[in-house]
């Protein structure tokens, strides 16, 4: 995936002609990524490590039928929401669909909370009525957790519009994946974020399949960074299975956001090991791809790696980090097993203030 | 303690499978995200990964076996420091006992089903004040239903900085009915947004902006336009605050003319209240008078909830009298009796009022003295108002310019026949519009429309006075 990173805007907007010239002397060049140093990168390995514990164990309550309904795990793509809240400040916004339990722990709404909504339990961050793909958190400003495919575009666009409207400098952060970028309202909110310079930065989470269509099968233009150009929005393609390279972009999104000069895309390219679903087979991708994604580009290992290598971490303290992480996940577990179900008088509550 | 890996399921409806292999072999090291089986479904074949990290130590259910139950234990993992002596104690265990421990583990997973019990709890009771008092001497003021949209909207405007509009032709060109007449200019191009044509796009701005705590007012050029935006009204708006466990929802108000116009055919002619009136996290208000119009709007803007606000191109231009008072607020929820009667009760809301009050007129000079309440609220409906009216009366119609299949009317109809079923003395009928889409040739479109003739002769029938 790193042959991404390199790709720049300067090519294609020579080739788009007068029109997109003004623009293009705006575009961004994708940013070299930098080394972490070794509490950036701890920091990243807990977090990253943190989500794919928590993903497995909630796909092991699935099959245990503690878990219902639907159930998309984020396996494989931790890099992204990791690397992008390293590059965020308080008070950024964040919203996405519904593959969102990564991007809830990443900004730190608690495990038990998140497991026990999976659970439809009391203490679920939704009192157990909303489910995996319907999660608020007001006070970690995460606006959901959304079920409408692409239906959390517009909405993260409003995000940005109050903050325009408030004055403050707060960027929304608006997650979609590939498949949701073929989505009409995707577009509409292109054109009013850029018309009115909004602060949004739209993350394309490209993991290559929409469900089981391959992106090629469903999309006339394949490189999502360019998805913005009739909009005069600026795009970059980031590796996204490196946490470093996701949050020198992010950075620079972020940066280019509260400066005023509206929406930026980040494609960032990553992969999700797992099915679209709980019940989906896979059986439109070989084993190969996986299996060459987990062994090659796998944003934990490349962490891991660099650890050992720099002797910042030696095998033992990264167990160490290891334990700590299968007690929060386990922890959640059992309390999302142990909590009861929301009171029946929860049925009719919430419906309206 | 050496731990068991269970028979997944699939779905929530899986309820056994097939293992069909087993990838690992006892003794393999097994890391979490490793594949150690390949089970199958009537619809798929799945691999089974570990979580855990360890030894798989034994497998219990050979590769091969059929019927395998959901929770059934299927192997046993050891973790480190631990041996096959370990193991050696648990399979000493009698099968009739590893059948019961497969048992357990099922159960284990189900203990929700007990709380689950109870019975359903009653809806809450919704308490709604009555209108405020119109002090003595009140100066009233005749204005257009059009005037006093946009009064409330000024008002309310002046009142909160939160609150802004966003629509199509909203700001330069003042409106394309004239609503926003004027704001532009007292409050700045910032609060008074035009959008592009792009109906599922602003819908879906104006709820997250709602959700950042802003008070918008989305206009819709007409509400057959919002087709393209209900999925944000229903799915993002209404549904949020109950999805959120109340910590977050969307205060908006939605509004816009609703229904047929004239001449304007089956695409641009669609009354959507039973529509939203369908939904539960919506308010519905569809006002009839301008006094209705201006203080049920104020309350929209105010209200935390989203609010779904049907108004008419035709009544826009229509005058009444509204009270000149510092803050007219009406309460949503609440009916009104337009006119009091004895003989019988018309209920209607919006334009539909207008055939009701002809009609009344009419029926007088026969004799018959008609009650009409005037719902003014679609959601949440004020039955008890309608019932009490029935009680005296014992005797209802319905008039709307919907279709007629689940309309509001069928609504009503129907919790009456539930909660006044004694005191009817005759079949309620629901004057609607016509199941036909809205043609355009004068004289079609006119039959598609429910007629003051209609509602005189409905109202003759409960009466039995034909």
């Amino acid at each position: 995936m790193a042959r991404a990173a390199s790709k720049t805007s300067g090519n294609r907007s020579r080739s788009t002609g007068k029109g997109a010239a003004a623009s293009a002397g705006q575009t961004p060049k994708a940013p070299k990524p930098e080394e972490f140093d070794k509490e950036q990168e701890l920091h990243a390995y807990r977090e990253m490590l943190l989500i794919r514990r928590f993903e497995e164990k909630a796909g092991q309550l699935y099959g245990m039928g503690l878990i219902g309904g639907f159930c998309h795990l984020y396996i494989g793509q931790e890099a992204v929401v990791v690397g992008m809240q390293m590059s965020m400040k308080e008070g950024d916004q964040v919203i996405t669909g519904y593959r969102d339990h990564g991007h809830m722990l990443a900004t730190g709404m608690e495990a038990r909370g998140v497991m026990a909504e999976l659970t439809g339990r009391r203490n679920g961050y939704s009192k157990g009525k909303g489910g995996s793909m319907h999660m608020f958190s007001k006070e970690k400003k995460f606006y959901g957790g959304h079920g409408i495919v692409g239906a959390q575009v517009p909405l993260g666009t409003g995000l940005a519009f109050a903050n325009r409207y408030r004055g403050d400098d707060s960027v929304s952060i608006t997650y979609f994946g590939d498949g949701a970028a073929n989505q009409g309202q995707v577009y509409e909110s292109f054109n009013m974020a850029s018309l009115w310079k909004l602060p949004v930065i739209y993350i394309i989470e490209n993991n290559r399949y929409a469900m089981g269509t391959a992106v090629a099968r469903s999309s006339a233009e394949t490189d999502f960074s360019h998805r913005g150009l009739s909009f005069k929005i600026p795009g970059i393609q980031v590796d996204g299975m490196d946490v470093r390279a996701v949050k020198a972009a992010g950075e620079l999104a972020v940066d280019w956001c509260r400066s005023g000069k509206g929406p930026i895309i980040l494609e960032m390219q990553t992969y999700r090991y797992r099915g679209h679903s709980m019940s989906d087979p896979a059986k439109y991708r070989s084993k190969d791809e996986v299996q060459k994604m987990r062994s090659e580009h796998d944003p934990i290992e490349q962490v891991k790696q660099r650890l050992l290598a720099s002797k910042w971490a030696d095998e033992d303290a990264l167990k160490a980090i290891d334990k700590e992480v299968r007690d929060v996940v386990g922890d959640s577990a059992e309390f999302a097993q142990t909590d009861p179900e929301p009171d029946v008088s929860e049925l009719y509550t919430d419906i309206l203030l | 303690m050496p731990t068991e890996i269970l028979m997944p399921a699939l779905s929530p409806t899986m309820e056994e499978g097939n293992l069909s292999k087993w990838i690992k072999k006892e003794g393999d090291a097994v890391a979490p995200g490793d594949v150690i089986a390949e089970i199958e479904t009537d619809k798929a074949t799945m691999e089974v990964e570990a979580v855990d990290e360890g030894t798989l130590g034994k497998i219990l259910i050979a590769e091969g076996t059929e019927g395998v139950k959901v929770n059934t234990a299927i192997a046993v993992l050891l973790g480190e420091g631990e041996s096959a002596s370990d193991l050696d104690r648990q399979a000493a265990k009698p099968a009739a006992e590893e059948t019961k421990a497969a048992d357990d583990s099922a159960a284990k997973a189900e203990p929700e089903e007990k709380f689950s019990g109870g019975s359903v709890p009653a809806a809450p009771e919704l308490k709604v004040a009555a209108d405020p008092d119109i002090p003595e001497g009140t100066e009233m003021v005749s204005t257009t239903v059009r005037e006093a949209l946009r009064d409330a909207m000024a008002e309310e405007m002046r009142r909160d900085g939160d609150v802004f509009v966003m629509g199509e032709e909203v700001a330069e060109y003042q409106g394309a009915y004239k609503v926003t007449q004027g704001l532009l200019q007292e409050f700045g191009d910032k609060r008074v947004v035009d959008t592009p044509i792009t109906e599922h796009g602003f819908a879906g701005v104006g709820v997250g902006a709602a959700f950042a705590g802003l008070k918008p007012i989305v206009e819709f050029m007409t509400f057959n336009f919002a087709m393209q935006a209900i999925d944000q009204i229903v799915n993002s708006a209404a549904k949020t605050l109950y999805m959120a466990g109340g910590q977050m929802g969307a205060p908006i108000v939605f509004r816009g003319p609703n229904g047929a116009a004239a001449r304007v055919a089956a695409q641009h002619s669609q009354c959507y209240a039973a529509w939203y009136g369908h939904i539960p996290g919506l308010k519905v208000v569809m006002p009839y008078t301008a006094a209705d119009a201006k203080g049920l709007l104020k309350a929209a803007i105010r209200d935390p909830n989203p609010v779904i606000f049907l108004e008419n191109e035709i009544l826009y231009g229509q005058s009444f009298d509204v009270p000149k008072m510092d803050d007219f607020v009406l309460p949503i929820g609440k009916a009104r009796i337009h006119k009091t009667g004895k003989d019988a009760t018309i209920v209607s809301f919006g334009i539909g009022m207008t055939y009701a009050v002809k009609a009344a007129e009419e029926l007088a000079a026969e004799g018959i003295d008609v009650e009409i309440v005037d719902l003014r609220t679609i959601r949440p409906m004020d039955l008890d108002t309608v019932i009490e009216s029935v009680k005296k009366t014992n005797r209802l119609v319905t008039v709307e310019e919907g279709f007629p299949q689940s309309s509001v009317g069928a609504h009503i109809a129907s919790q009456v026949m539930q909660r006044a079923f004694d005191h009817l003395d005759a079949p309620v009928i629901t004057v609607a519009g016509k199941d036909v889409p809205m043609p355009y040739a004068a004289n079609l479109e006119k039959l598609a429309l429910p007629s003051v003739a209609e509602v005189v002769e409905a109202v003759k029938a409960v009466s039995y006075r034909n």
